[in-house]
C-alpha cells in the first residue's frame, strides 16, 4: 500500500524562506498569513489529505464511478463522507472572497493545500478543483445576481462546479463547437447539444452542479468569436434560492479511462436545458479563459503533486528493496544484498524526481504569489508585472510541469521494479493518474504553442524581457558570492540557450510559422529547466545563508544544497540539446510527406 | 460547568526520536513538535461536553516554553475557549505541573480537569494522579466513556481483564484513554478564530512555584538493536530453543 506524507516542511521553507511571504503583509489576507497561522493550516490539512483523502486513493481507482440507469453517478465508496468532511473543514473557502464566505487567504497557500489534495488523491481533489475554477470565472465576469445565487454555495463546498468545452469534434478547435443557445422570453436562454469528457460532470458528491457551458447564439459569427458562456445548473434555483427543478442536463454516459477513476468523467446532454448568459454575447473564450488559466495552474500541480507521492514511495523502497551489491563495496556485509538504494542508477531516478519535485514546487508557488499579487498589489505596475509573468509561467508550469511530473513518476515505477507494475503497489496508479494532465486543460502542444504564439510576443515580448531581467538581476546580485558560482554560472549559460533561442524564433518564426510549431515544445521546457534553475539558484542562497549563520535545521538545508547541485549539474545542463532542437527548425520536423508515415 | 484541560507539547509521535550525541536527552532542536495525543482526546472530550451543552467554558492550558502556545492554539482551534500558558523552558516534571495545576484551578475554579493519561515523551503517566491528591479530588484514570451527571460523573475505565465504571463526585480529575473519543480535525474558521482567542501569558513565579527538578538524568541512550531471528525448523526446536532462551 502507497503512503503520503505532505512536505509540509518543504512548503513552509519556500513560502517564509524563499518567497517570503511576510514581506506582502499589507495586502489583503497575508496579514492573516503568519508563519504559526500558515504551519497550522498545512499541519491540519496534511493530517485530512494524509488520513482521509489518501486511504481512499486506491480503493477509489479499483472501484470507479457508477453510472446508473436513471443518468445518476455515484463516486467510489467513502467519497461521499470525505467530500462531507471537506466541505465541514471549510478548506474550500481557503482563498475564497470573505464577502461570499471565504477566508481571503493568499492563493500562494492555496497552491501548498492544492499539491497536498491531489497527492492524497487526484481523482477526488478534482471535484473541489474544477468548483475553485468555476467560482473563479462566475466571480470575474458574472453578474452581480448570478455571483451572489452561485459562489457562496460553491465556496461553502455544498454545490459543485464544472466546464463545459469539448463536443465529440471539437477539443482543441474551439471555434467548431456546435451547442446551441436560444434566446428565451424569460432572459433565459434554451441550451441544446453534447458536451463530453465533462470532469465531475454528474455525481454524489453535492446538492447541485453548475456548469458552465459554451454555446454559440443565433447570431453568433463564425470561429472561436462567436462563442458565448452560460451558467447552468443541474437544479434551477427556486424563488428562494435553493435547488429546485430538476434541469434538462443529463449525464449519458461515463467514460472508461486509464485513470483518475474516482473522478465521473461524463458525456453531458443538453436538451433544452435552460441557462443564463455570463457576460457579454460572443465573449465566452474570454470568460472561460479566466477559469482555464486558473485550471491551468491546478493541473501543473498535479505533475508535482504525483512526482512527489510516486517520488515518496519510490525512496521508501529503495531503501527497503535489498539487491545485488554496491559497486564500491558491500554495504551491507552482513545482509545477502545491499539495499538498491546504494546503486547510482537508482539514485538517478531518485534525484531526478527529487530536484524536479523541489524545484518545480518553488516555482509552482512563486507563481500563486504572482496570483495574489497580480490582483492585490498595491501598485497598478506590481499587478501589470504580476500579471505578465503569471501569464507567462501558464503554459510553461502546465506544460513542463505534467510533462516532467508524469516521466518521474514512471520513473518511481521503475525503481520498484517488477513490482511498478503490480497493480496492489499503487505505483502504477500514479502513472495512469499523471497521464491526464498532459491531455486536459489544453494539450502540451498547444500549451507550447501558446508560449510561443501568443506569450512571447505580447506586449512587445514585455513579459519575456522582464523575465529574463529577473534572471540577469539575480546572477548579478550574486556574482561576487564564491559559494553560489556553481549555481548562477549554470543558471547563467542556461539562460543564455534561451535568450538565443528566444531571438532565433523571433529572427525565423514569422517568415515561416512552422518554425515557431516545431521549435515551441523544446523551447518551453528549455524555458521550464531555467524557471527552476532560477528558484534552485535562489533556494540554495536561502540554504546557504542558514548554514553560515548555523541557525535553523541544519540537515534540511545541507540537503537542499546537494539536491541544487543535482540539478544544476544534471538536469540544467539538457538546455544545451533543447537549443539545438529549436535551432534545427522546421525542415527536420515537416520534410517528412505525410502518406509515408 | 467548567473544563480544564491541561496539554503538552511534545514530540510528533510521527518522528522518529534520536538520542543526542551526547546522550544528555533526545534530539529536539528542529524536530516536528505537537499536541500529546492523549491530551488532544481530553480536548475533544472537552469540547464535546461544551457542543453538548454540559460544558459552558473549555480552558486550555500548558506548562512549556513560548512555542507551547501554538499547542494552546491547536486547543483553541479544536473548540477551546481561551488558554493559560505558564512559560517554562527546561524539562516539566509531574510533581512541580501538577502544583502549577492545583494553582491555576484553585483560580479558575473548574467542575472537571480532563487530561491525557500520560504523555509519550516521558511516559509517566503521574500527572493526573499527583493533581487529584494535591487538590483532594477525586479521580477517573484511563477513561474510555465520560458521562456526567448532576453533581457527579461517571467513568468507564480500562483495567486489566475489562471495563469498570465508577461515579465520581465533582469536581473531579479525569484521564483520558485511547479509545475515548476520536479527536477532530480543526476545521479552517475554527483555525482562523483561535489566532484571536486570548492566551493569558504567566510564569511559574506568578503561582509561587518551585520547578527545580527532583530527578536528574544520568544518561539516555538508545534501545539495544534488535538482532537477528532464526529460522528454526520444527515445533520441537521451537520449544528447545526458548528453553534454552529460558523463556519456558
Ligand atoms: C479525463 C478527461 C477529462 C476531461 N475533462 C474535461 C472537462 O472537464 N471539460 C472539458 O471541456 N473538456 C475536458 N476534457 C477534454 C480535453 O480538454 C480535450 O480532450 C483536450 O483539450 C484535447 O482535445 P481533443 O481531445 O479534441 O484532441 P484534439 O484537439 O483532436 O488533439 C489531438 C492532437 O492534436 C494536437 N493538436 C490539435 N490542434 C493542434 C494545433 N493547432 N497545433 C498543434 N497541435 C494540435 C493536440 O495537441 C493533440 O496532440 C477532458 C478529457 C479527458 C480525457
Amino acid at each position: 500500500m502507497p503512503t503520503y506524507r505532505a512536505p509540509v516542511k518543504d512548503m513552509t521553507f519556500l513560502l517564509h524562506d524563499v518567497l517570503q511571504i511576510d514581506r506582502y503583509s499589507n495586502l489583503p489576507g497575508f496579514a492573516e498569513a503568519t508563519p504559526d497561522t500558515v504551519t497550522a493550516i498545512l499541519d491540519e490539512a496534511a493530517k485530512f489529505c494524509e488520513g482521509v483523502l489518501q486511504p481512499l486513493n486506491q480503493s477509489g481507482d479499483a472501484e470507479g464511478c457508477t453510472r446508473h440507469d436513471d443518468g445518476s453517478v455515484t463516486t467510489p465508496t467513502g467519497f461521499k463522507a470525505a467530500y462531507d468532511r471537506y466541505v465541514e473543514l471549510g478548506f474550500g473557502g481557503l482563498t475564497q472572497d470573505p464577502d461570499y464566505g471565504g477566508q481571503g487567504l493568499p492563493h500562494v497557500l492555496g497552491f501548498a493545500f492544492e499539491e497536498m489534495m491531489i497527492s492524497a488523491n487526484m481523482a477526488f481533489a478534482m471535484y473541489p478543483g474544477l468548483t475553485a475554477g468555476a467560482i473563479a470565472c462566475l466571480s470575474a465576469t458574472g453578474s452581480d445576481e448570478q455571483k451572489r445565487a452561485y459562489v457562496p454555495k460553491m465556496v461553502e463546498g455544498t454545490w459543485t462546479g464544472t466546464m463545459n468545452l469539448t463536443e465529440p469534434h471539437c477539443g482543441t478547435d474551439l471555434g467548431m463547437i456546435r451547442t446551441k443557445a436560444e434566446p428565451q422570453d424569460d432572459g433565459s436562454y434554451k441550451i441544446s447539444g453534447q458536451k463530453i469528457y465533462i470532469s465531475a460532470g454528474e455525481h454524489d458528491l453535492s446538492e447541485n452542479i453548475v456548469h458552465l457551458v459554451l454555446a454559440k447564439l443565433p447570431d453568433a459569427p463564425e470561429g472561436t468569436r462567436g462563442i458565448s458562456l452560460f451558467v447552468v445548473p443541474k437544479f434551477i434555483l427556486d424563488d428562494a434560492g435553493e435547488p429546485g427543478e430538476r434541469n434538462a442536463v443529463s449525464c449519458g454516459s461515463i467514460e472508461h479511462k486509464m485513470g483518475i477513476h474516482g473522478n465521473a468523467t461524463c458525456v453531458l446532454n443538453y436538451d433544452g436545458a435552460k441557462g443564463w448568459l455570463v457576460g457579454e454575447p460572443h465573449k465566452g473564450l474570454k470568460a472561460m479563459f479566466i477559469m482555464m488559466n486558473a485550471a491551468r495552474l491546478g493541473v501543473g500541480l498535479q505533475g508535482i503533486a504525483l512526482s512527489e507521492v510516486a517520488y515518496q514511495n519510490a525512496a521508501d523502497y529503495a531503501r527497503d528493496r535489498i539487491q545485488g551489491r554496491s559497486l564500491s563495496g558491500a554495504k551491507d556485509p552482513d545482509a545477502k544484498a545491499d539495499p538498491i538504494i546504494v546503486h547510482p542508477d537508482v539514485r538517478r531516478m531518485l534525484m531526478d524526481a527529487r530536484a524536479f519535485n523541489e524545484g518545480a514546487r518553488a516555482v509552482a508557488l512563486w507563481g500563486g504569489l504572482l496570483v495574489d499579487l497580480a490582483e492585490k498589489a498595491q501598485s497598478e505596475e506590481e499587478r501589470q508585472e504580476a500579471d505578465d509573468l503569471i501569464s507567462l509561467l501558464t503554459p510553461v508550469i502546465k506544460g513542463v510541469f505534467t510533462d516532467r511530473g508524469f516521466e518521474c513518476a514512471t520513473q518511481a515505477q521503475q525503481v520498484f521494479g517488477g513490482a511498478g507494475y503490480i497493480r496492489e503497489y499503487g505505483m502504477e496508479q500514479f502513472v495512469r493518474d499523471a497521464r491526464i494532465a498532459m491531455i486536459y486543460e489544453g494539450t502540451n502542444g498547444v500549451q507550447a504553442l501558446d508560449l510561443v504564439g501568443r506569450k512571447l510576443a505580447k506586449d512587445n515580448g514585455r513579459a519575456v524581457r522582464a523575465y529574463f531581467k529577473l534572471v540577469e538581476d539575480f546572477c548579478a546580485d550574486h556574482k561576487d558570492d564564491a559559494e553560489m558560482a556553481e549555481f548562477t554560472a549554470p543558471l547563467q549559460a542556461a539562460l543564455g540557450d534561451l535568450q538565443a533561442c528566444t531571438m532565433w524564433l523571433m529572427q525565423n518564426a514569422m517568415k515561416a510559422p512552422d518554425n515557431a510549431g516545431a521549435a515551441s515544445t523544446p523551447y518551453m521546457h528549455l524555458m521550464g529547466l531555467v524557471v527552476m534553475g532560477h528558484m534552485w539558484a535562489k533556494m540554495a542562497k536561502v540554504a546557504l545563508t542558514r548554514l553560515d549563520e548555523g541557525s535553523g535545521d541544519m540537515a534540511f538545508h545541507e540537503n537542499k544544497l546537494i539536491t541544487a547541485r543535482y540539478f544544476a549539474k544534471h538536469m540544467l545542463p539538457e538546455t544545451g540539446g533543447l537549443r539545438a532542437k529549436v535551432e534545427a527548425g522546421a525542415d527536420p520536423v515537416m520534410a517528412l510527406a505525410a502518406d509515408a508515415f | 460547568m467548567k473544563v480544564l484541560v491541561p496539554v503538552k507539547r511534545v514530540v510528533d509521535y510521527n518522528v522518529k526520536v534520536r538520542v543526542k550525541a551526547d546522550n544528555s536527552g533526545v534530539e529536539l532542536a528542529n524536530v516536528k513538535m505537537s499536541m500529546n495525543p492523549f491530551d488532544e482526546i481530553a480536548v475533544e472530550e472537552a469540547v464535546r461536553l461544551k457542543e453538548a451543552g454540559t460544558a459552558t467554558e473549555v480552558v486550555v492550558v500548558s506548562i512549556g516554553p513560548k512555542q507551547a502556545q501554538e499547542t494552546i492554539r491547536t486547543g483553541l482551534a479544536m473548540g477551546g475557549d481561551r488558554g493559560i500558558l505558564v512559560e517554562y523552558d527546561a524539562e516539566t516534571e509531574p510533581l512541580a505541573v501538577a502544583k502549577l495545576l492545583k494553582a491555576i484551578a484553585a483560580e479558575e475554579n473548574p467542575d472537571l480537569v480532563v487530561l491525557g493519561k500520560q504523555a509519550i515523551d516521558d511516559d509517566c503517566s503521574q500527572t493526573g494522579q499527583m493533581l487529584a491528591q494535591l487538590l483532594g479530588w477525586s479521580q477517573g484514570t484511563f477513561a474510555s466513556k465520560v458521562t456526567p451527571g448532576d453533581g457527579t460523573v461517571d467513568v468507564t475505565r480500562e483495567i486489566d481483564g475489562g471495563l469498570e465504571t465508577i461515579q465520581l463526585k465533582m469536581p473531579a480529575v479525569v484521564t483520558a484513554d485511547l479509545r475515548l473519543n476520536e479527536p477532530r480535525y480543526a476545521s479552517l474558521p475554527n483555525i482562523m478564530k483561535a489566532k484571536k482567542k486570548e492566551i493569558a501569558m504567566k510564569t511559574p513565579a506568578d503561582y509561587g512555584v518551585d520547578m527545580t527538578p527532583r530527578l536528574s538524568t544520568e544518561r539516555v541512550e538508545e534501545p539495544p538493536e534488535r538482532q537477528a531471528g532464526v529460522m528454526v525448523e520444527s515445533v520441537s526446536d521451537l520449544v528447545a530453543a526458548l528453553k534454552e532462551k529460558g523463556a519456558l
